[in-house]
C-alpha cells in the first residue's frame, strides 16, 4: 500500500509537471483527487490494515496528496501567470501610430497680440476701453487737434460715411471719449484696442482695415520719462529681455512733444540687417505728451494735468515677431497659416 | 524733401561728418532720414569726350561710327546707337574698363565689323532717374555744354558721386522743405555756423515800377505780392552745376529761367513763377478771386475751370496763373522771351490747399504754399532768383520791387518756466542748458532764474506753444538722455470689464471645441452686406468706395466667413471650422451715429470627427455645431435661459434650421446653409451660426452655488416613446420634464428610431429617466406614481404610445 502511494505521487507530480495548461492541471487535479481517484481507491483498502498500520497509512496517504495539491497550485501559477502574459503579448499595439486627432481652434495671431498687451497693461493697472468704428469727424480728428483744412488729415485718407461720419482712421477716438466720460478728473490709465480703416489699396504692406491699440495715461504730473519707463517695461515684455529701446522724434497732431520708439534689431543685434535696413533698429509704434489742446477739449485743466500716449499696430509687431512677409494673410483666414500660431508663448 | 549733401554745404561746415553720420543724427533729433542715395555708386571711368567725327555705319542703319577724343594721345572709335548723337558734341564716354550701374562693364568690342572701345552714356545709364533727365537728351546720350573740359571725370562734372539724403517731413515741419531751412536744422545738430547766400548783384538803373503795375484785390488770400523785372534775358540752359543740384532734388531742368526759379524754391522754400511780360501784354498784375465760369489754359495744356473761392494771377483782363498752384499757358516763360516778370508771393495755404485740392494739382510749390511759406523770405527770394537770372541768364534786373506787402512779420512770443520744461520731460536741466540749446537752434531766447522767453522765428511757424519748445529742448538735447521712470501715482486695479472677460471666454469654450478663429472685413459689396443678416435694414453704405466690393458695412458676419470657407475649400482643406466675433452695423433713424452690435458667428464644414488609419470619418452635422453653442451657453451661465425653435431664414434649408432665443429674445440663428446657396458659394454642406452677443453680455448669470452630492441612490426609468414623425424631441422633452415633477432630476435622449420595423408616419425616441430625492431612498411607489404621470403627459399632449 505504501508502495502503491508513493507510486501515484510520483506519477501524478510527473503528470503535474507535464501539464501546459490550466485544463490539463485541472484534469490531473480531478483525476488523482478527486472522490473516484486512485487515491480515495487505496484509502478505501484502509480496512484491511492492522490498527498500528492504519494511522501510519492515513498519515502517509494525506501528506501525498498534500504534496500532490502543491505540485498543483505552484503549476497553477505558473500557468496563470504564463497564460496573462500571452494574453497581453497578443493584446499589444503599435503605440507609434498616430493618436486619435482631438478638434481644437486657435486665436487668430491678431488677437493674441492684442490680448498678451492688454495683460501686460491690465497688470500695471490699466483698464480696457472700447469705442464705436464708425466715428463722429469731431472725435477722429477734431477733439484730437485736428480741425478742418488741418494739413495733417492728409496722413490719412478716410472713408467717409456723410460729411460727418467715417470709419475711424485711429483708436484714438476713444481716448477722447474716454476723457470726455472723466469729466476732467485724473487718473486716466487706458488701453484701446480695435479695428480702424483708411483708404488704401490693398497690398503686401497696406491694408484699408487693420488693428491698433493705444495707450493713454493722464494724471497730476505725468512725465515723459514715465512714457519712456512704461514703453520699456512694454518692449522688453513683448519682445525679450535683451531688447533696447530708443526715442526719435516724430509728430502727431494729438501730441506735443512727438516721438517714434524704435528696438533694436535682435536679428542683427544692432549691426544692421535687412529687417531693420541696416540701421540696427525697428520701428514699433508711435508715442508723446498728450497735447494741450487735446486735453483741454476732452474737459481736462492742461495746467494742472499732463499726459503721454502711444499707438501702434499689432499687424505690424506680429509680422515681427513672427516674421510674416504679408499684411494680406491676417485677412484671408488661410487656416494654413492660421493653425501655425497654435502654440501658447510662455514669457 | 530730397538734400544734397554736396548743396548743404554752401551753408554749413559739413566737415568730418559723413553722409551717413549726418542722416543717423538728422533722424535722431528731428527728422527721419528714409534713405541715402548716391546716384552713381560704383561707376568708374567714365570722362567727359569730344566727338571729332561722326559717320554712319556702312553695315547698319542704326549705328554711328564716332571718332572721341577722351584726353588722350589717340583719338577713340566708338559705335554708338543714338539717334541725337553728332559732331562736336561733349559727351559722357565710358573708357573700357568702366564699370556702369547693375555691374554694367565696358569691353572692347566688334559691331558689325568696326570696332567700339567705349559707350558715349545717356543719363539713364549713369544712374539718373529718366523723369529728371531734360527732355532734350531723354531719348538719347547726353551733351555737356560746349565749355565742359575733355579727359575730366564726367561723374564729378555731373555730382552724381553726390549723397542725397531723403527725408521724410511730418506736416509740422514744412521748415525744412528747403536747403536753408535744412541748414538751420544742421547747424543746430552739429552746433555749426549757417551761412546765408550774398545777394548783391548789378542793377539796371530804369525802375521795375515804370514797367508794371500790381494791385492785390484779394489781400486776405494774397497778404504780399512781389514782382522784379528783368529784361534781355537769354534762354538757354542753365549751368550744369545747377541742372545738378535740381536733379538731385527731384526736379527735371528745362531751361535758365525755369531753372533758377526753381532752384531758389529748393533754396529758399519760396516758390517763384515767372511771366513773360510782353505776354501779359497789360503790363498789369491784378490779384483777384476767380470769376464764374472762368476757364484758363494751364501749362500742362489742360482748360481748367475756376470758381470764385481759386484766387488767380490776371492781367486786369484775364486770368496768367492760378495762385500759387500752376502757371497759364498764355504767359508762360518760351525760348522767345525776352522780358521775365517774376513774381514771388505769399499765398494763404488754406486758400492754395483747396485750390490744388480742386484741381488734382499738387506741385512743388502747391505744397510748399499750403503748408504757410516764411513771410520774411519772400523778397529774399526774388532777390536771390534776380540776381541768379543776372549771372545766368544774361538778364537786366530793373531796380526796385513792385507789389504790396501787407504782412506782420513780427515774431511770435512765448514764455515758458524751466520748472515746466523739467516736469514735462522728468528731467533736470539747467537754464543756461536750455539757452544754450536755442542759441543753436539760432532762436532768440532770454532768461532770468526761471522764466524764459523766446522769440520764435518767421521761419518756424510750428513754434506755437509751450509744448512745442519743450520738443525743441528735448529733441536736440537727445531723447536718449531722459530718464526712465513709471508714473507715480494711486494705482487701481487694471482689469476686464464683464463683456470683455465673457468675450475672451467666448474664444476659450469655441477654440477648444474645435473652431479656428477668423477676422474678416467690415466693407463688403452691398448684396453680402444684406445676406443672412438678423435685423434686414439697408446697410450703411461709404459716400466714396475705393470699389464696389468694399463699399457697404455689413449687417452680418456669416456671408465673410463663407467667403473664407469657399476660399479654404479651394485650398484642399477638409475640415473647415471659424467663428468670428465682430461689429454689425445698423443705421438708426434718430441717433446720429449708427448702432453697432457685436456679434458671434460660426461656419463649418467638412469632416468633424476623423480617424483615418481607423477608418473612422465623419462629416459635421446639425447636432455637433449646436452641441458647441450648447457647451458655450452652459460656460456663459445663460443655459436655463437659452431655447432653439425650429425656424425659416432665408438662405438657410428650411428644415435644419433653427432660431435660437434668449428668455423671449429672439437673438440667432442655426442652420445649414440652403443648397441653392451653397451650389452658389461652390460650398459642401455646411453649417452656420449667428449670435446677438449684447443680449448674452447683458444677461445676469446666477452665483455659482454648491449642491450636495446625492447620499442616496437614484432609480433610472427608460422609455421608448412611439409618435407622430412631426412630434419635436424637444417638445417631447418639455413635456417630460414638467410632469415628472420634482423627483425627476434628469431626462436624456438616447435613442431616435424610424425605419422599417416602425409603421409609417412613426418613430420612436428613447429616453432615460432618472428620479431621485436628495434627503432620502425612494420608494417604488413614488416612482411608478411619478412615471404615470409621465406617461399620461406624454400620451394626453403629444399622443405619445409606449413602444411594445
Amino acid at each position: 500500500m505504501e508502495e502503491r502511494l508513493k507510486q501515484l505521487q510520483q506519477e501524478a507530480t510527473a503528470k503535474v509537471e507535464q501539464s501546459v495548461d490550466l485544463k490539463q492541471l485541472n484534469d490531473v487535479r480531478v483525476a488523482y483527487l478527486g472522490k473516484k481517484g486512485p487515491i480515495t481507491e487505496v484509502l478505501k483498502g484502509m480496512g484491511k490494515l492492522s490498527a498500528e498500520e492504519r494511522p501510519k497509512m492515513g498519515a502517509l496517504a494525506n501528506e501525498v496528496r498534500d504534496d500532490i495539491t502543491k505540485a498543483i497550485e505552484t503549476k497553477q501559477q505558473l500557468l496563470e501567470t504564463a497564460e496573462i502574459e500571452k494574453k497581453l503579448t497578443e493584446e499589444s499595439i503599435d503605440v507609434t501610430l498616430p493618436g486619435r486627432p482631438v478638434n481644437s481652434g486657435t486665436h487668430h495671431p491678431l488677437t493674441s497680440v492684442i490680448e498678451d498687451i492688454e495683460d501686460l497693461f491690465l497688470s500695471m493697472g490699466y483698464t480696457v476701453e472700447e469705442g464705436p468704428e464708425v466715428e463722429k469727424d469731431y472725435y477722429n480728428f477734431e477733439a484730437l487737434n485736428l480741425p478742418k483744412g488741418h494739413p495733417a488729415r492728409d496722413m490719412q485718407d478716410s472713408f467717409y460715411i456723410t460729411e460727418d461720419l467715417l470709419l475711424r482712421t485711429h483708436t484714438s477716438p476713444v481716448q477722447a471719449r474716454t476723457m470726455e466720460r472723466r469729466e476732467g478728473k485724473g487718473p486716466v490709465k487706458i488701453i484701446c484696442p480695435g479695428k480702424v480703416y483708411r483708404r488704401d489699396n490693398d497690398d503686401a504692406t497696406h491694408s484699408h482695415q487693420f488693428m491698433q491699440i493705444e495707450g493713454l495715461v493722464v494724471d497730476e504730473n505725468i512725465r515723459m520719462s514715465d512714457l519712456k519707463g512704461t514703453l520699456n517695461v512694454f518692449a522688453k515684455r513683448m519682445f525679450g529681455e535683451d531688447r533696447e529701446i530708443r526715442l526719435r522724434p516724430s509728430f502727431f497732431p494729438f501730441t506735443e512733444p512727438s516721438v517714434e520708439m524704435d528696438i533694436s534689431c535682435k536679428i542683427c543685434g544692432g549691426k544692421g540687417c535687412s529687417v531693420c535696413k541696416g540701421t540696427g533698429w525697428i520701428e514699433i509704434l508711435g508715442a508723446g505728451m498728450v497735447h494741450p489742446n487735446v486735453l483741454e477739449m476732452a474737459g481736462f485743466d492742461s495746467k494742472k494735468y499732463t499726459g503721454f500716449a502711444f499707438g501702434m499696430g499689432p499687424e505690424r509687431i506680429a509680422m515681427l515677431k513672427y516674421g510674416i512677409d504679408d499684411i494680406r494673410h491676417y485677412y484671408a483666414n488661410d487656416q494654413r497659416f492660421l493653425t501655425q500660431f497654435g502654440q501658447k508663448e510662455f514669457k | 524733401m530730397f538734400v544734397s549733401y554736396k548743396w548743404l554745404q554752401d551753408y554749413v561746415d559739413l566737415s568730418n561728418v559723413s553722409p551717413e553720420e549726418l542722416a543717423e543724427k538728422i533722424t535722431r533729433s528731428g527728422i527721419e532720414v528714409e534713405g541715402i542715395e548716391v546716384p552713381a555708386k560704383g561707376i568708374e571711368n567714365v570722362v567727359v569726350g569730344h566727338v571729332l567725327s561722326c559717320e554712319k555705319h556702312p553695315e547698319a542703319d542704326k549705328l554711328n561710327i564716332c571718332s572721341v577724343d577722351v584726353g588722350e594721345e589717340e583719338p577713340v572709335q566708338i559705335i554708338c546707337g543714338a539717334a541725337n548723337v553728332g559732331e562736336n558734341q561733349k559727351v559722357a564716354v565710358a573708357k573700357v574698363g568702366a564699370v556702369l550701374p547693375g555691374n554694367f562693364k565696358i569691353k572692347k568690342a566688334k559691331l558689325r565689323g568696326e570696332a567700339s572701345n567705349g559707350m558715349i552714356c545717356s543719363l539713364q545709364e549713369l544712374g539718373v532717374e529718366g523723369k529728371l533727365v531734360p527732355k532734350e537728351f531723354a531719348e538719347g546720350i547726353f551733351n555737356f555744354p560746349s565749355e565742359a573740359v575733355v579727359g575730366e571725370d564726367a561723374i564729378e562734372v555731373l555730382a552724381l558721386n553726390d549723397s542725397i539724403l531723403e527725408l521724410g517731413l511730418t506736416p509740422n515741419r514744412a521748415d525744412a522743405m528747403s536747403m536753408l531751412g535744412v541748414a538751420y536744422e544742421v547747424g543746430a545738430i552739429l552746433d555749426r555756423e549757417v551761412h546765408l547766400p550774398e545777394l548783391d548783384y548789378n542793377k539796371h538803373s530804369e525802375q521795375a515800377a515804370d514797367r508794371v503795375t500790381i494791385e492785390v484785390e484779394a489781400k486776405e488770400e494774397n497778404p504780399i505780392y512781389l514782382a522784379k523785372v528783368i529784361q534781355n534775358v537769354k534762354i538757354g540752359p542753365s549751368p550744369q552745376w545747377m541742372q545738378s543740384r535740381l536733379t538731385a532734388a527731384g526736379i527735371r531742368p528745362h531751361n535758365n529761367v525755369v531753372d533758377i526759379t526753381n532752384y531758389v524754391l529748393i533754396e529758399y522754400g519760396q516758390p517763384l513763377h515767372a511771366f513773360d511780360l510782353d505776354q501779359v501784354k497789360t503790363n498789369k498784375i491784378v490779384v483777384r478771386l476767380a470769376k464764374e465760369n472762368e476757364k484758363i489754359e494751364t501749362l500742362d495744356d489742360a482748360v481748367r475751370e475756376l470758381k470764385p473761392h481759386h484766387l488767380v494771377i490776371t492781367n486786369g483782363e484775364e486770368p496768367i496763373a492760378i495762385a500759387g498752384v500752376m502757371g497759364g499757358a498764355n504767359s508762360e516763360v518760351t525760348e522767345k522771351t525776352t522780358t521775365v516778370l517774376l513774381e514771388s508771393a505769399y499765398f494763404a495755404p488754406a486758400s492754395v490747399r483747396q485750390t490744388s485740392k480742386d484741381h488734382g494739382l499738387r506741385s512743388e510749390a502747391s505744397s510748399r504754399f499750403e503748408k504757410g511759406v516764411d513771410p520774411k523770405r519772400v523778397e529774399l527770394a526774388a532777390e536771390r532768383a534776380a540776381q541768379l537770372l543776372s549771372l545766368y541768364a544774361g538778364g537786366e534786373v530793373l531796380s526796385g520791387t513792385v507789389g504790396l506787402d501787407d504782412m506782420d512779420k513780427s515774431e511770435k512770443q512765448l514764455t515758458i518756466t524751466l520748472e515746466k520744461i523739467n516736469r514735462v520731460l522728468g528731467m533736470e536741466l539747467t537754464v543756461e542748458e536750455v539757452l544754450d540749446l536755442f542759441r543753436r537752434l539760432q532762436i532768440k531766447a532770454e532768461a532770468d532764474q526761471t522764466t524764459i522767453q523766446v522769440s520764435a522765428p518767421t521761419r518756424r511757424g510750428d513754434l506755437l506753444i509751450e509744448e512745442d519748445l519743450i520738443e525743441e529742448v528735448a529733441r536736440l538735447y537727445g531723447y536718449d538722455h531722459i530718464p526712465m521712470t513709471l508714473p507715480v501715482h494711486e494705482t487701481k486695479p487694471g482689469g476686464l470689464s464683464i463683456r470683455q472677460q465673457k468675450r475672451r471666454l467666448i474664444r476659450q469654450v469655441l477654440e477648444g471645441a474645435g473652431l479656428m478663429q477668423a477676422v474678416t472685413y467690415s466693407l463688403t459689396n452691398d448684396q453680402k452686406a444684406k445676406e443672412f443678416a438678423l435685423d434686414v435694414r439697408e446697410p450703411v453704405k461709404l459716400m466714396m468706395p475705393m470699389s464696389e466690393e468694399r463699399s457697404n458695412l455689413r449687417l452680418s458676419i456669416v456671408p465673410q466667413l463663407l467667403e473664407s470657407v469657399s476660399y479654404n475649400l479651394a485650398r484642399q482643406q477638409d475640415r473647415i471650422a471659424f467663428y468670428e466675433t465682430g461689429s454689425v452695423f445698423l443705421e438708426e433713424e434718430h441717433s446720429d451715429l449708427p448702432r453697432e452690435d457685436e456679434h458671434l458667428a460660426g461656419a463649418v464644414t467638412g469632416i468633424w470627427h476623423s480617424h483615418a488609419w481607423q477608418g473612422e470619418k465623419k462629416p459635421v452635422d446639425f447636432y455637433a455645431v449646436k452641441g458647441i453653442l450648447d457647451l458655450l451657453w452652459e460656460r456663459l451661465g445663460v443655459a436655463e435661459a437659452i431655447r432653439y425653435e425650429q425656424s425659416k431664414e432665408e438662405h438657410l434649408h428650411p428644415g435644419r434650421t433653427a432660431a435660437i432665443y434668449l428668455r423671449d429674445e429672439k437673438i440667432g440663428y442655426i442652420g445649414q446653409v440652403h443648397p441653392s446657396k451653397e451650389k452658389e458659394l461652390d460650398l459642401k454642406e455646411t453649417y452656420v451660426f449667428e449670435v446677438k452677443l449684447e443680449s448674452v453680455y447683458r444677461y445676469e448669470t446666477a452665483a455659482l452655488h454648491y449642491t450636495a452630492i446625492p447620499r442616496y441612490p437614484s432609480i433610472v426609468r427608460d422609455i421608448a416613446l412611439v409618435v407622430e414623425s412631426e412630434v419635436l424631441g424637444g417638445d417631447l422633452e418639455r413635456i417630460i420634464k414638467n410632469a415628472g415633477g420634482s423627483l425627476l432630476k434628469s431626462v436624456k435622449l438616447f435613442d431616435l428610431y424610424q425605419g422599417e420595423h416602425m409603421e409609417k408616419g412613426k418613430k420612436s425616441l428613447a429616453f432615460s429617466l432618472i428620479y431621485m430625492d436628495p434627503a432620502r431612498t425612494l420608494t417604488d411607489d413614488e416612482v411608478v406614481k411619478a412615471h404615470e404621470k409621465v406617461l399620461q403627459a406624454v400620451k394626453d399632449q403629444a399622443g405619445a404610445e409606449l413602444r411594445g
